[in-house]
């Protein structure tokens, strides 16, 4: 089955973070996409990601669609972004989430991003709306990151 | 007792993900979560409130790894719609991992995010804002864009700039809706605030790419944008937007984009931003990835607007530098841009060949194809011959997913700019014998049609043939090339004589050998074999002392269970039977066919081009190689009794190779097996196979005798319209029934699930 999703424009499709071990960490769709197409997507990408030698460029042409992935320690984090799109930015934008994560949780690492995954979620929604950058500033990203943590009263507790 | 135990604190999300870790095997896994996943059930069940939250997060945990979780969509609802901005939070997450495009439970959605988009808390509104860009359906466009527009207006940044972002989001969804946000979207390029700009700039390039109206309307913004675009560059270090010494990289590229759309085909736009261009190209800092990405953008701006020719220079030099990066992504990027810009400043790509020539060795994968495409692109009447023993080598060391793009397009391009004959065949002949099996079907056609109109070459194409098969099962393209040329020019292979190089010596008995050997090989395509036996029958009257070995080996194939070659066998038979009179003249060379298809032939990638591209050639090509047949059965049924009545009218050999046409209909695959039912039972498959698809009623003799019979359609389902229709010509009576298949453009390169 084939993916039929009606793209335009030229925004960021999805984004997935997985492990070396082809564990996926972390999920965000910003196109409509059914159950079955993900799993099948998530699965397609981590083995041709994951297959590519480490001295290789960051893009792969899939589908439609231009992947740029780039490995941090144990993770990978791959993001869809169309053929036009700039795929030099998005890694720029990949390395951009990666700072905020980093300062967040003080030099991140996959166990952070495991045990608090509804955490780095968060963090990307401050960062990233549908599937466009929406701050550019790093500390207003942690700013209202660090107030909504403020408002969550008892976060241990319920969670 | 049961139910005092569900009720018991549930396992913390922390201590579920450390259980699940350490399980050591799938299974155990499996157990784990759905034991977990059994409580979670019976505690939504409950209506339990304190613990929903933490149920909802492991569920969420749980849906990562692979398992199914929807039976959590509706508690996710009633988080949202909880006072708690914990459950707010995790319910918005929720129903952004988990919820898909059901109408029932969007509508309860679009109630709670009209409710939260007017909460007093920022924090609150914000969730709504980023789940309605997450999800947003066009329904939900249409309930909530009067709130958005509202919402675009206010004073608070944080929830400007996301209310922006929704607003490009609905657009995007419902084009419609696009009018209401104009107004708005004008006054927001004075904003100061980094997060609304970007946001605004992102709003404006869709709608530009949406409605040309809007497009022109938004023209007059492009001082504004070079003002904003000067200012990044211009202030010094805010150490608040910065990236590696770029000023708020993100910004400058969405705004070079935008510019770039505005300034397409309009002299004036693209004249106000050309300074501003040549500043941003010349002032950033390239010792990082961000310079180059925006000196990327500014490139594809470059060439995209009506921009001054030495700024193109500029553009195309900034590419050349790219190539020579020690950076990978940065050498990919340049190829892919010079691919784009090759059209345009084809002479400036050119100065750049030789680097683009060496990424063609490189390892990695990407960056070879890009080069390969971008290699084919520059090949000219000056560089022919440079560039194809490059891409020769490449050919011959490729992977084999490139071998058929590969192959095609040097075959197409020797064809556009080969300085002479020689070296064309030549080339092609390279092709054939370095690609081996993975040459596309339809190029057969072409070589051989090069070769006929190379009409002072055939003795040294013919040899030159013979003597580069090696291997027949892997080389079929070649072995059905060279079997034609031994038919149609097989004095030639024996005269001892070339026009070029030292003659290659062939004897009769070797050429007859070699086709015979075609035949009985065990790897040979049916394709193939039928090439083998229609050059075995003209070498009839071509050669004089292998004619009784011929006819031994045509008789065999009487027998065949392949309907094709037992219908050769047969009618060849009769020929020498009854008509040998008539022989030489049913077996004179192949008249030349004009060449007009050559040149659509070989358009390399796009699958769905391929597709029906592929299918017409086939049909050209069976059109060629029948076209022997014809004449032969004309005149055969003319006499009584002959034993093959109008079955010229065979359906192409379907089986040959892989089709995609025929796997995508599965209707043609249905012909030939009823073909291969027919086949032991001698003579008529046509008769047989045309009642299967006509229906019951049609006799065959209503077939033979009715020239008027409606087109049939038999397939008609998106856009695909398949139709029969049944021909008959009047000068020859009892002979032609064909099949016309008219393929339509396709509407679309893709197809509706639904």
């Amino acid at each position: 089955m084939s993916l039929t999703v009606i793209i335009s424009g030229n925004m960021m499709q999805f984004m997935l973070l997985f492990s070396r071990q082809g564990k996926l960490r972390l999920q965000k769709w910003y196109a409509a996409y059914t159950e079955k197409q993900k799993k099948k997507t998530v699965r397609e990408l981590v083995t041709l990601v994951l297959s590519r030698k480490p001295k290789m460029c960051s893009f792969l042409e899939w589908k439609d669609l231009k992947v740029v992935y780039k490995r941090y320690a144990s993770l990978y984090f791959c993001c869809a972004i169309e053929s036009d799109d700039n795929e030099l930015l998005t890694l720029e934008v990949i390395h951009r989430y990666v700072e905020l994560l980093d300062k967040y949780f003080g030099s991140v690492c996959e166990l952070d991003i495991i045990f608090n995954f509804e955490k780095a979620y968060f963090m990307l929604d401050e960062f990233l709306l549908g599937g466009e950058v929406q701050e550019t500033s790093k500390k207003n990203v942690l700013k209202a990151i660090a107030a909504q943590d403020l408002l969550q009263e008892h976060v241990r507790m319920h969670v | 007792m049961m139910r005092s135990l569900t009720m018991s604190t549930p396992k913390r999300l922390r201590d579920l993900i450390r259980e699940i870790r350490s399980a050591r095997t799938a299974a155990d896994e499996r157990a784990v979560v759905q034991k977990e996943c059994a409580a979670i059930r019976d505690s939504f069940r409950d209506e339990d409130n304190t613990y929903r939250c933490r149920n909802v997060a492991k569920l969420l945990y749980i849906n990562m790894l692979g398992y199914p979780a929807h039976f959590g969509q509706l508690e996710c609802l009633k988080l949202i719609a909880s006072q708690r901005f914990t459950d707010k939070r995790i319910g918005y997450l929720g129903a952004m991992l988990l919820l898909d495009e059901r109408q029932d439970v969007h509508l309860l959605v679009t109630n709670s995010l009209k409710n939260d988009l007017s909460h007093q808390t920022q924090y609150i509104q914000s969730l709504a804002l980023c789940t309605l860009g997450s999800i947003c359906s066009a329904e939900m466009s249409r309930d909530l864009a009067g709130e958005i527009e509202k919402m675009i207006k206010t004073s608070n940044a944080y929830i400007k700039k996301k209310s922006i972002l929704c607003a490009f989001r609905i657009i995007r969804k419902v084009p419609d809706l696009m009018e209401m946000f104009i107004p708005a979207t004008r006054a927001l390029l004075n904003e100061k605030n980094h997060g609304v700009l970007l946001t605004a700039v992102c709003l404006i390039t869709e709608m530009c790419e949406k409605s040309p109206d809007t497009l022109h309307h938004f023209r007059k913004v492009v001082p504004q944008l070079v003002r904003i675009l000067k200012n990044l560059i211009m202030a010094g270090y805010s150490p608040e937007h910065d990236v590696s010494g770029v000023s708020d990289p993100f910004l400058q590229v969405k705004i070079l984009r935008l510019l770039r759309i505005l300034g397409r085909n309009d002299n004036e736009a693209s004249e106000t931003m050309n300074d501003i261009l040549a500043q941003v190209a010349t002032n950033t800092d390239t010792s990082k990835n961000v310079g180059h990405a925006i000196l990327y953008e500014i490139v594809l701006t470059i060439m995209g607007i009506q921009s001054e020719p030495g700024l193109r220079v500029l553009a195309v030099n900034i590419l050349g530098r790219f190539l020579l990066n020690n950076d990978k992504n940065i050498r990919y990027v340049a190829l892919n841009t010079l691919h784009i810009v090759v059209q345009a400043d084809y002479n400036a790509v050119q100065r750049h060949r030789t680097t683009i020539v060496d990424c063609l060795k490189d390892p990695d994968v990407s960056i070879r194809r890009r080069a390969m495409e971008l290699s084919f692109a520059l090949v000219n009447t000056n560089n022919a011959r440079g560039m194809m023993k490059e891409l020769l080598h490449f050919l011959e060391t490729c992977d084999p997913e490139f071998k058929g793009d590969c192959s095609s397009n040097i075959i197409s391009v020797a064809e556009k700019y080969s300085p002479n004959k020689r070296w064309h065949i030549d080339t092609v002949l390279k092709v054939l014998t370095l690609v081996g099996n993975s040459l596309r079907e339809d190029l057969v056609s072409v070589v051989i049609q090069t070769i006929a109109e190379a009409n002072t070459l055939y003795s040294y194409a013919v040899q030159q043939l013979f003597t580069n098969v090696h291997d027949i099962a892997s080389q079929q393209p070649l072995v059905q090339i060279t079997s034609w040329c031994i038919g149609e020019y097989g004095e030639q292979l024996v005269s001892g004589q070339s026009e070029e190089d030292e003659p290659v010596q062939v004897t009769e008995d070797e050429a007859v050998t070699f086709l015979e050997k075609v035949l009985y090989n065990n790897n040979s395509y049916e394709v193939t074999k039928e090439y083998a036996i229609t050059a075995l029958m003209k070498l009839t009257s071509r050669f004089k002392s292998t004619i009784e070995k011929i006819k031994k080996i045509i008789e065999i194939y009487g027998r065949s269970t392949n309907v094709e070659l037992q219908q050769r066998s047969v009618e060849y038979m009769s020929v020498f039977k009854k008509y040998d009179h008539l022989r030489p003249a049913l077996l004179e060379n192949m008249p030349l066919i004009e060449s007009s298809r050559s040149k659509s032939v070989i358009a390399n990638g796009e699958e769905q081009g391929n597709l029906l591209e592929s299918d017409v050639n086939r049909t050209n090509e069976e059109n060629l190689h029948q076209n022997e047949s014809p004449n032969i059965l004309d005149l055969l049924d003319t006499g009584p009794g002959a034993p093959v009545k109008s079955m010229n009218s065979e359906p192409p050999p379907t089986k040959t190779g892989s089709s995609n046409v025929n796997d995508l209909l599965g209707l043609l695959d249905d012909v030939a097996a009823v073909t291969a039912e027919t086949a032991p039972k001698a003579p008529a498959p046509v008769v047989n196979l045309m009642d299967g698809l006509l229906g019951p009623d049609l006799s065959s003799s209503q077939m033979n005798g009715n020239t008027g019979l409606p087109p049939i359609t038999a397939f008609s389902k998106n856009g695909l319209l398949i139709e029969f229709s049944c021909e008959r010509d009047e000068n020859q009576p009892n002979v032609t029934t064909s099949f016309q298949l008219q393929l339509q453009s396709p509407s679309a390169t893709y197809s509706n699930e639904n």
